[in-house]
């Protein structure tokens, strides 16, 4: 047996996150209280340095790996990596004005966060069942506890206690469909199973059907798609707003390089099966995630049943099997994160701003009281809805062509009509931002970070719609597809 | 160089009216009426310039025709749409009809809209409507045309509507763009078979491939046709509506409810032209349809004849210049169906100043008269407004085509041409036109004598006191220059343009820019027996539109002046015909009965059955209950407790299981 040195240059992002969110741990205990602002500072410096150092890894095509295959780098990896980063980077910047408000310590919130980050770099760069399953559990396991940083709060634990007795449920099923595939290809590397299922025409076995229906069960919980969503309005709506924007964007596109990594890399012999899995979770979720949401009351979770329904909309893209529907799913799913960036970054300023905004209504009449907040939210909401020339018409767009690309007519026709009925709900929000009377007319004031980024994300969204070219070749490209 | 001078006037040209129309709508309120008419005016003021600069380019110095792509506006497969601008004689021949006509009508409604609430919306829609127009004449290809061509609609559905609180203008604006839109229907299925069969809708490229399009046939369920024939009655189909030819002339006089002064931009001078503008600037295609060109033709005179004789038992003075104006655009289009594009368009310049000239007058005497418009409480107001009065007079002369004045030469040169031609239709069109000259001075007298001569009856509505004379007095400086400008043109325009417009041969003014194939070429003949613009009014009695028309003028003379009780008399004896004229033929019962109530009546048909029942209750609030049921049975499921939630995702592991494994 001989061991050969690493190659630690394509892990340098996670050795630097993972030392940086261990500093930064140690330096918060020494800080006086009054200067918890350089625990922020510092873990956003982290998440920018991560950052630089993941984009000078960009360009090589392939995949190149190391630690005796247990971690794979290529541009897929750096592509996710790198927007996991940046709505990490929005969140904690909510998170910033909000946590002193609600009593949250600046140390627990933030670290916790950094190390869910390196859990799901481990997870996009896994390249072996272990590494995987360990990412898995680094990403998680902070996030329950974050969602839990409201200790005196009954509404908070609740969702936590439920989020983790779920999770750890799904995580367990995840591990035993692993189990099972590791017993039928007597591999743990995710290229070798891949291989062996090809060459043995082993697709028919039923301990590979088993394995793999236990594994999509546990990473369709991730996802928060229906029938394994029960945990998600509760957590959105338990959540302190800024672990909701975490959960709701980060922790999203954590989950959707997991599915790449363990269906389209591992599992791609098996397609016919997870396609079937795949098309029932994705009406499922839109049928269910947007009728529900019409009639929520709470904002929180309308939004959240509203994020089920666009995990519906991401699985047909994986649905389709082919390299243009990947890159749909990826480039509706970093569209759908800058999205529910805007709007829980909107929730999350008038929270700041000392007003409840936990129910529809009580955004009534923003538009007198913020024009500028008003805009931004009608545009976050056209996107949702999928209005032109927003991005999430174009998202929408790519997903039914690649749809229709595969002769999965029927399917596009079906995510077309809860398209319609999902406008529904949107659009009474931009109804009641814009012409119902406030209840309470003071201006909603906030800071200037966030104001820059409910400006980025509004403005992002529009400009994206309009110049969609760069990222959807971006998303394509990671893929090999040529976009159409 | 002179290429981009020719670019930059004509860019000028076409948005310099739309920046006025901007800074005087959007800004008006804030900049007040007098900046607000001072900005369009300018406006107007520099396009008007640009636009002699380009006709003494073209015309004068012999510019080589300018047409260009300015940008790509879209793109579809293998067709690909741009913004372009073509500048050839038939563009600046427009182009200065329109703006100096619009540049009048806008000094004019200083005076004429003067208070009016809304008096800086009125000098936005007027250049806004101007700008259109310019569009449409000045663009190089269909889209183009097309996209003025809504415009101009629009801001015609606009004006007409202006008094929108006044529910006859309402419903004639919406009887404007209702009946326009059955034109427009015609006229981009037109446009749909151009780029269908030419792939592209660029002119120069259609003109070019015309030729060999002509012998092609298309069937259309089980009938063969020429497809150039069906192109060009499509095409012709929106000229109908647009140029108010029968039967889509029903909007036209509803469309009087407008202020005067856009009834004399919009529905006499420019907007109603388009039609006719638009088969001149496609004769290559018309001329290679001779069943298109007898239709023209056929429509043209008969509109000519009988919306005329419309205007004899018109009491509403601007009504009865409405009726005219359709007579008069019949005229036209017959001319285009003898592929006497040249006269058309000649006809088309004359008639924009004389018919606006007659048009502002009218308003002058409606001002004078506070909003007065039947004749039948006017008479002898001759000696209250002369200068109205004398440039009536003079546009009264030239509509009815006696020399020297433009309508003559314009007017004569059309019947000339219509009865050498031997297009399938002439002579009945002939016969038509050659009544219809009798009919235009019998009308436009009429209604001369009507208000200016003969007794006064100047009664206001409520009976309650004459009107004391002292109130009648002539209209301000604003509304008077106007008329004396435009009855300058309307004396001399004719005179001066008759040879370089009609007959130079291959010289004439319009050129290139028009084609007509030799076996239509009509107006060459003329030519020969032509011996320049003087000999041809002197001789003038030697034909008969002449006697016709004198003999209209007497006739009005004698009924409405001398022998009053004749007309009475006429009416007695001739009640069926009378009957018939002043139901206008039964077209708008017709359309009233047929299209209005069928339409109304399968409407509540499928409002009851289809809309109420099928869509509101059933699936409207039937996906509403529908939905509510599934959300309560889904807000069953979300019960909060923990071993529910876990139990789902057992049963959703079991029925995933179930579903591979099955």
């Amino acid at each position: 047996m001989n061991f050969e040195i690493p190659n630690f240059a394509l892990a340098l992002p996670e050795i630097f996150v993972l030392t940086m969110a261990c500093a930064i741990l140690l330096i918060d205990l020494f800080i006086p209280k009054h200067a918890k602002t350089l625990t922020y500072l510092l873990a956003q410096i982290t998440l920018l340095g991560a950052a630089i150092l993941t984009f000078q890894q960009y360009g090589h095509p392939g995949s190149v790996t190391t630690f005796n295959g247990m971690f794979v780098l290529n541009n897929l990896a750096i592509v996710l990596k790198l927007f996991i980063y940046l709505s990490a980077f929005a969140s904690f910047l909510y998170a910033r004005s909000y946590l002193p408000k609600t009593k949250i310590p600046y140390g627990e919130y933030f670290v916790l966060g950094l190390f869910s980050v390196l859990g799901m770099m481990v997870i996009v760069s896994a390249h072996n069942f272990i590494v995987l399953f360990l990412g898995l559990e680094l990403f998680s396991l902070p996030i329950y506890a974050m969602v839990a940083l409201r200790r005196d709060e009954g509404i908070c634990v609740e969702a936590a206690i439920k989020y983790f007795v779920t999770g750890a449920i799904a995580t367990g099923t995840l591990l035993y469909g692993l189990s099972m595939l590791y017993g039928a290809t007597g591999s743990m590397d995710i290229t070798r199973v891949s291989e062996v299922i090809m060459q043995s025409s082993l697709s028919d076995e039923l301990i590979l059907v088993f394995g793999l229906v236990f594994a999509v069960v546990g990473m369709v919980f991730k996802l928060g798609a229906v029938p394994f969503h029960m945990w998600v309005p509760d957590v959105y709506e338990g959540a302190p707003t800024p672990v909701v924007l975490f959960l709701g964007t980060t922790a999203k596109i954590a989950a959707l390089g997991l599915l790449f990594r363990l269906l389209v890399d591992g599992l791609q012999p098996l397609s016919v099966q997870w396609q079937d899995l795949l098309i029932i979770v994705a009406v499922l979720s839109m049928a269910l995630g947007n009728l529900a949401a019409i009639v929520q009351s709470n904002i929180k979770r309308m939004l959240a049943y509203s994020s089920i329904a666009h995990m519906g909309y991401m699985a047909l893209g994986l649905v389709t099997a082919t390299p243009q529907g990947y890159g749909a799913a990826l480039f509706y799913m970093i569209t759908y994160a800058i999205m529910t960036l805007g709007a829980f970054g909107v929730v999350a300023i008038m929270n700041n701003a000392g007003c409840e905004a936990s129910k529809v209504s009580d955004l009534r009449g923003l538009n007198s009281r913020n024009p500028w907040l008003a805009l931004m939210m009608l545009l976050v909401m056209f996107s949702m809805a999928g209005i032109p020339p927003i991005v999430g018409f174009m998202a929408k767009l790519s997903i039914l062509e690649a749809l229709i690309g595969v002769h999965l007519v029927w399917l596009a026709a079906i995510a077309l009509f809860f398209a319609v009925i999902g406008a529904y709900y949107y659009i009474r929000v931009v109804k009641v931002m814009y012409f119902e009377e406030p209840e309470d007319a003071t201006p909603i004031k906030y800071p200037v970070d966030m104001q820059i980024a409910i400006s980025l994300s509004g403005v992002g969204l529009l400009v994206l719609g309009i110049v969609p070219g760069a990222l959807f070749t971006l998303c394509q490209a990671v893929f090999g597809a040529t976009p159409y | 160089m002179i290429v981009h001078h020719i670019q930059t006037a004509s860019l000028i040209c076409i948005l310099s009216p739309l920046l006025g129309a901007a800074i005087s709508g959007l800004a008006g309120k804030r900049i007040g009426n007098r900046a607000s008419h001072t900005v369009a005016i300018v406006g107007l003021a520099i396009s008007f310039a640009a636009a002699i600069y380009l006709f003494a380019q073209v015309v004068l110095y012999k510019v080589p025709v300018y047409n260009a792509d300015l940008y790509l506006w879209g793109g579809s497969g293998r067709f690909s749409f741009h913004a372009g601008i073509l500048v050839d004689s038939l563009t600046t021949v427009m182009v200065t009809t329109v703006t100096f006509v619009s540049l009048l009508v806008h000094v004019y409604s200083i005076g004429y809209m003067r208070g009016d609430p809304a008096y800086h919306r009125f000098f936005s829609y007027m250049s806004l409507f101007t700008f259109f127009m310019l569009v449409l004449v000045m663009g190089n290809n269909f889209l183009m045309l097309f996209f003025g061509w809504e415009g101009v609609g629009l801001v015609s559905y606009l004006l007409i509507g202006f008094w929108f609180e006044r529910e006859s203008a309402a419903r004639g604006s919406m009887k404007a763009f209702i009946v326009n839109r059955v034109g427009d229907f015609g006229f981009i299925l037109g446009i749909a078979v151009v780029l269908a069969y030419f792939g592209t809708l660029d002119y120069a490229q259609v003109f070019k491939q015309a030729p060999s399009l002509a012998g092609e046939i298309v069937d259309i369920s089980g009938t063969q046709f020429s497809v150039i024939t069906v192109m060009a009655l499509l095409l012709f189909v929106g000229a109908m509506g647009k140029s108010a030819q029968i039967p889509l002339h029903v909007w036209l006089p509803e469309s009087m409810e407008g202020p005067t002064p856009i009834s004399a931009l919009i529905h006499a001078a420019t907007m109603v032209t388009a039609g006719v503008y638009m088969v001149a600037r496609l004769s290559p295609l018309f001329e290679f349809s001779e069943v298109a060109l007898s239709v023209v033709l056929v429509f043209g005179a008969t509109g000519a004849l009988f919306l005329g004789m419309l205007a004899l038992v018109e009491n509403d003075i601007k009504r009865v210049i409405a009726y005219s104006t359709m007579s008069q655009l019949g005229y036209m289009m017959a001319a285009n169906g003898v592929s006497a594009f040249s006269a058309a368009i000649f006809h088309l310049m004359t008639h924009a100043c004389f018919k606006a000239l007659l048009f502002l007058a009218a308003g002058s005497v409606i001002v004078a008269l506070h909003h007065q418009q039947d004749m039948r409480k006017m008479g002898g107001l001759r000696k209250y407004l002369p200068i109205t009065y004398i440039t009536f007079l003079i546009g009264a002369l030239a509509l009815a085509a006696l020399p020297p004045f433009a309508g003559f030469y314009s007017k004569d040169a059309i019947i000339e041409v219509v009865k050498q031609a031997n297009t399938p239709g002439a002579t009945y069109a002939y016969y038509c036109l050659l009544i219809g000259a009798f009919v235009t001075s019998l009308y436009i007298f009429r209604a001369f004598f009507m208000t200016f001569h003969g007794e006064e009856r100047m009664v206001d509505d409520q009976n309650e006191h004459k009107h004391g004379h002292g109130e009648i007095h002539e209209s301000e400086y604003f509304i008077l220059l106007p008329l004396v400008l435009l009855a300058i043109p309307s004396i001399f325009l004719g005179f001066m343009m008759v040879t370089p417009m009609l007959y130079s041969g291959q010289f004439s003014l319009l050129g290139s820019s028009i084609y007509v194939a030799p076996e239509f070429d009509f107006m060459t003949a003329l030519v020969t027996h032509y011996d320049g613009p003087a000999y041809m009014a002197l001789t003038a009695f030697m034909h008969p539109p002449f006697w016709l028309s004198v003999l209209g003028i007497l006739m009005a003379w004698c009924f409405y002046v001398k022998y009053p009780y004749w007309a009475t008399y006429t009416r007695k004896y001739m009640e069926i015909f009378y009957c018939v004229l002043k139901n206008k033929y039964g077209f708008d019962a017709f359309n009233d009965f047929f299209f209005v109530r069928g339409v109304r009546g399968i409407s509540q048909f499928f409002y009851r059955i289809g809309d109420v029942k099928i869509i509101d209750d059933c699936m409207v609030n039937g996906t509403g209950r529908a939905i509510s049921h599934m959300s309560a049975w889904v807000r069953k499921l979300q019960s909060g407790y923990l071993y529910h939630y876990v139990f789902v995702m057992i049963l959703g592991l079991f029925a995933f299981l179930a579903w591979v494994l099955l």
